[in-house]
């Protein structure tokens, strides 16, 4: 008998590629990639049916290693993509993997407004606070205060909260978790990938190469474990006041309503304007005028 | 006839055998292994230090390994946050499984 991890490894990952993949060791993408394998199987979805989208960054580096349809595109336009994709088959599953940096600045704008069109697309936003594959120059969602290398007296912005910003955009599912709750991010992939509508999962990932060496943040355990003790459940954070809650991680269900999808929507748009036009024409055959002239 | 008549008696001693080990198991709990694939292990150490019952250890090149098998609880933690799916835990079978009357 299989156990889950192997069936896993020997029907998701593309074996000819070469692994061991590029990510450094101890990299959280590997964690999220893990979970988003065991959650589209634990859904039982087929291969052929799930499509990966990503942009450009370390994220983007894992369309090449899952065995579905994998598309590696411009920086910032996983969403536009998938979009397309969407448009094209509706009856696929859309999975677009995107970085900090790949969703938020170069694809900021793509990202609200395909948050606000209600595309049923998974936006998933791995979050590690820098851009790592470029040398570490800090991102939107770099904390205020810490040190990059283009920020090396401390960085003067302040930082997006992507699930938040999703959620005011319009999206209809958001969640948040971190790489340490392994299995808490896997169960929310899997309400995410089955939830009709734009979704939006924020993974809170380690770049302890860049980002933590530079912060004195310790290794990838290190690291892990400072999520184990910073993230609080969302219920109960509800109860906390914003001074406790201050540079903690809420994690869980941020957003969850129930909207019309533009591209069903569309379809029907499509619809009426068609049964109109048939109606126009049967008309005018009554008038004897000709439909078509040769 | 002969061939089975030979074969009937080692069975027996065997389920018997078998079912005198199953008893002196099902007082202990289950028993997993734990299987590195080192050709994609990176020593990262996450596994070593994420362990609950700290039998991962690691050598002096951070490579894994287990020092007490038996102790393993069969959580798998190390294999839902191994970036490298490098590790499998696999439930222990009895041996006679294995054997197969031999």
């Amino acid at each position: 008998m299989l156990e889950r991890a192997e069936i896993v490894r020997k029907e998701y990952l593309r074996h000819d590629k070469k692994f061991p993949h590029v990510w450094c060791p101890g990299c959280g993408n590997g964690i999220a990639m893990g979970a988003i394998l065991r959650a589209i199987q634990s859904l039982g979805l087929s291969k052929d049916e799930v499509v990966m989208a990503s942009g450009i960054g370390c994220s983007g580096r894992m369309p090449t290693y899952v065995d579905f349809n994998t598309i590696h595109t411009t920086h910032g336009r996983a969403l536009t993509f998938s979009t397309g994709i969407k448009l094209a088959n509706p009856a696929l599953t859309v999975l677009t993997v995107m970085g900090d940096g790949d969703a938020t600045a170069i694809g900021g704008n793509h990202f609200i407004h395909a948050a606000r069109r209600n595309i049923d697309l998974t936006a998933i936003i791995i979050n590690n606070s820098i851009y790592g594959m470029t040398g570490g120059q800090y991102s939107p969602t770099t904390p205020f205060g810490s040190q990059t290398t283009t920020s090396v007296y401390g960085h003067v912005e302040h930082a997006f909260s992507i699930a938040e910003l999703a959620a005011t955009a319009g999206a209809s599912f958001v969640a948040r978790s971190t790489v340490y709750h392994a299995a808490h991010l896997e169960e929310m992939l899997k309400l995410a990938i089955s939830k009709r509508g734009f979704s939006v999962m924020e993974v809170i990932s380690n770049c302890h190469v860049q980002y933590g060496k530079k912060n004195k943040l310790g290794g990838a355990v290190q690291m892990l474990n400072s999520y184990k003790d910073n993230a609080v459940k969302v219920e109960k954070a509800a109860k906390m006041s914003p001074e406790e809650l201050e540079g903690k991680i809420t994690i869980g269900v941020l957003a969850d309503v129930e909207k019309p999808i533009s591209t069903e929507v569309y379809r029907q748009v499509v619809e009426q304007a068609r049964l109109k036009a048939e109606k126009i024409t049967k008309e005018k055959d009554k008038d004897g005028v000709k439909r078509y002239e040769e | 006839m002969a061939n089975k008549t030979k074969a009937k008696p080692k069975r027996e001693n065997d389920t018997a055998a078998a079912a005198a080990s199953s008893q002196a198991q099902k007082k202990k709990r289950k028993m997993y292994d734990v299987i590195f694939f080192k050709n994609w292990c990176k020593s990262c150490g996450i596994c070593s230090a994420l362990c609950v019952k700290e039998i991962i250890k690691t050598d002096k090149l951070g490579a894994p390994y287990i020092d007490d098998m038996d102790s393993c609880s069969g959580c798998r933690f190390c294999e839902i946050h191994c970036p490298d799916f490098a590790i499998t835990i696999k439930e222990r079978y009895p041996e006679r499984r294995h054997t197969n009357g031999n």
